[in-house]
């Protein structure tokens, strides 16, 4: 219609489909994301580890390059430790990311009582956090899994198939490993950002769950001489999930059963949080 | 026409507090105003219509849609002006409503179109590049219509859109209103606690009170039936005169010595109180038809609930 004709129409077009939809918060909160020049430049910086890794593991098998350059006869060996190193260190770097990203995508919302016309369409309040978590998820997967398999077949392609037949558990601790890193940081971001208007509290309050939490851990460990401490520590339960995983030898502060327990039990809180606090309206009872 | 909105013994309770009282009746008006004094359940009868809130007993039906079983379906035929700020500061009014239209299912070409058109219609045309936080109340408030009528609902629910405006943005929005309502492609729920903005716009109205439904009515049928009240000032014998007219067919009240108010017959022309009045050597001062403004019914009905436990 010609700006000019200005009277009210209706809409008979086509529609698109439903389960859809929820793509459309996502791309609208990217898109508000990276327009933050701190998020784009600490994103690229994500790679810059990965991408150290896969020339690691060029020379460490063409290392007959280095024996004439550098007189070296081996670097390292790419086994469990390799890839659990490798999630540790993108798992913190993943840890950031969420800390910029994260507090700002519902808070923001909340904060406009933007919710209610959201939820006045069809759209519902689970495709509401599934946008808004697709973000995260999406990030956070290029991030970790994404170049940890693609690391994972580097070394198959450098080692051959017999390698990679042998170490084939190795690409499913990724997954897994990588996963469940991805589901604790954005249910904890969502929720701290749903109960948490200020973007900035948000984010404060996500680094205190975890630093705060660490540090409560140990002192509950020290003063009552136990190990259950640990517990509160979502850094160390990640990590004895991740030694399990790995089949890394060290030793786990927390047993890897209860880490698992823990960690369900801290995703079903944050679910819980969750659809206490997106609604389009809070009804005060009582 | 149709019932847009179908009440049957809508209960809402929050906690131990009953908000909804037993709501029934059918509303089938092009505008239905929803009127009531602060706490009535106005907000919260739309936010149950829109499934924001589960009925505690009963349901209703929305565009022959029931609230509890086709929420999705219902929230595809409505759109929806909240009364309270709802908007994304940071963005600019057209891609605001643009995000709101892809939300209501429209492919995302369709729905930057319909955002312009909306905006353009509203009249925030010149704005649209604007972002939000920067607008004044009156043109969120706009923003606000723009993006409950950009995906074409059938229903459009405004829940006080002219709170906060100054006199011509209020115009404005009463005018849209009208317009809206005049196009025939849908029909409005406007809730509102000035009887004014009702008056202007509305063809029904539902009057709540502490939860209950006190009055439901078409304003032009009241209006038509007012019609056959009428009030005279006379000068001379007022009492031989509203004999003289009762005669004719024609029920007097004196409520003074010179003040008559009387209901006149479907037939009866008013040229013959005149006649009766020079037969009578009675003076006509002033005849008024005794029209009830919203205002009249919404206190009577306010009044006949009183006693109401």
């Amino acid at each position: 219609m010609a700006v000019h004709k200005r009277s009210y129409r209706g809409y008979s077009g086509p529609l698109t489909p439903p389960w859809s939809r929820f793509s459309i918060v996502t791309r609208y909160a990217f898109k508000n994301a990276f327009q933050s020049k701190l998020i784009t430049a600490f994103f690229v910086c994500c790679f810059f580890y990965p991408l150290g890794c896969a020339v690691a593991l060029y020379l460490n098998k063409h290392v007959d390059v280095l024996v004439t350059a550098l007189n070296i006869h081996a670097l390292f060996d790419v086994d469990g430790k390799f890839f659990f190193h490798f999630l540790n260190a993108q798992g913190a770097m993943a840890f950031v990311l969420t800390a910029l990203v994260g507090p700002g995508l519902i808070s923001s919302d909340l904060a406009n009582n933007a919710l209610p016309l959201f939820l006045c369409r069809p759209f519902s309040r689970a495709d509401y956090v599934l946008g808004k978590m697709a973000v995260l998820v999406t990030l956070l997967s290029a991030i970790t899994w994404a170049p940890g398999l693609i690391l994972f077949l580097i070394q198959s392609s450098l080692a051959g198939a017999a390698w990679m037949g042998a170490n084939l558990w190795m690409a499913g601790s990724i997954l897994l490993g990588s996963t469940i890193q991805i589901a604790i940081l954005c249910l904890l971001a969502l929720a701290l950002s749903a109960w948490i208007k200020r973007k900035l509290a948000a984010g404060a309050a996500l680094l205190g769950v975890f630093f705060f939490g660490a540090g409560l851990g140990q002192a509950v460990n020290a003063v009552l001489e136990t190990r259950n401490g640990s517990l509160m520590n979502i850094g160390e339960l990640l990590g004895s999930v991740e030694i399990h995983l790995f089949r890394v030898y060290a030793q786990s502060p927390v047993p890897p059963d209860l880490a698992w327990l823990a960690l369900g039990a801290l995703c079903v809180f944050c679910l819980l949080l969750l659809e206490r606090k997106v609604r389009a309206y809070e009804v005060v009872k009582g | 026409m149709a019932p847009v909105i179908e009440l049957e013994g809508l209960t809402v309770r929050f906690g131990p507090r009953e908000i909804l009282k037993d709501l029934s009746g059918s509303m089938s008006g092009r505008t239905i105003g929803l009127l009531g004094p602060n706490g009535a359940g106005k907000s919260t009868l739309i936010n149950t219509l829109l499934g924001f809130y589960r009925p505690s007993a009963g349901t209703a039906r929305v565009l022959g849609h029931d609230i509890r079983m086709e929420t999705k379906q219902i929230r595809s035929l409505i759109g929806y002006m909240p009364e309270s700020d709802c908007f994304i500061a940071h963005m600019t009014a057209v891609s605001f409503v643009r995000l709101m239209a892809e939300l209501s299912g429209l492919p995302s070409e369709a729905a930057l179109e319909r955002a312009h058109e909306s905006l353009f219609y509203v009249g925030l045309g010149e704005a649209r590049y604007r972002k939000l936080g920067t607008y004044s109340l009156g043109m969120k408030q706009l923003a606000k219509l723009a993006q409950a009528i950009v995906h074409g609902p059938r229903l459009l629910i405004l829940d006080e859109p002219t709170n906060g405006l100054d006199p011509p943005a209020r115009q404005r929005m009463i005018r849209l209103v009208r317009e809206m309502r005049d196009s025939g492609g849908l029909q409005i729920l406007l809730c509102s606690h000035l009887l004014r903005d009702v008056e202007e716009t509305c063809e029904e109205v539902l009057i709540l009170k502490d939860g209950r439904k006190v009055h439901y009515s078409n304003l032009e049928e009241e209006r038509r039936a007012n019609q056959r009240f009428v009030e005279l000032e006379t000068l001379g014998d007022g009492g031989d005169f509203a004999e003289a007219v009762g005669s004719l067919g024609c029920e007097c009240a004196l409520s003074s010595t010179n003040r008559i108010k009387m209901v006149v017959p479907e037939s009866f022309a008013i040229r013959d109180l005149y006649r009766v009045a020079a037969e009578r050597n009675v003076q006509i001062r002033r005849l008024n038809f005794r029209r009830d403004s919203l205002e009249d019914i919404f206190l009577k009905a306010m009044e006949s609930s009183n006693g109401r436990p």
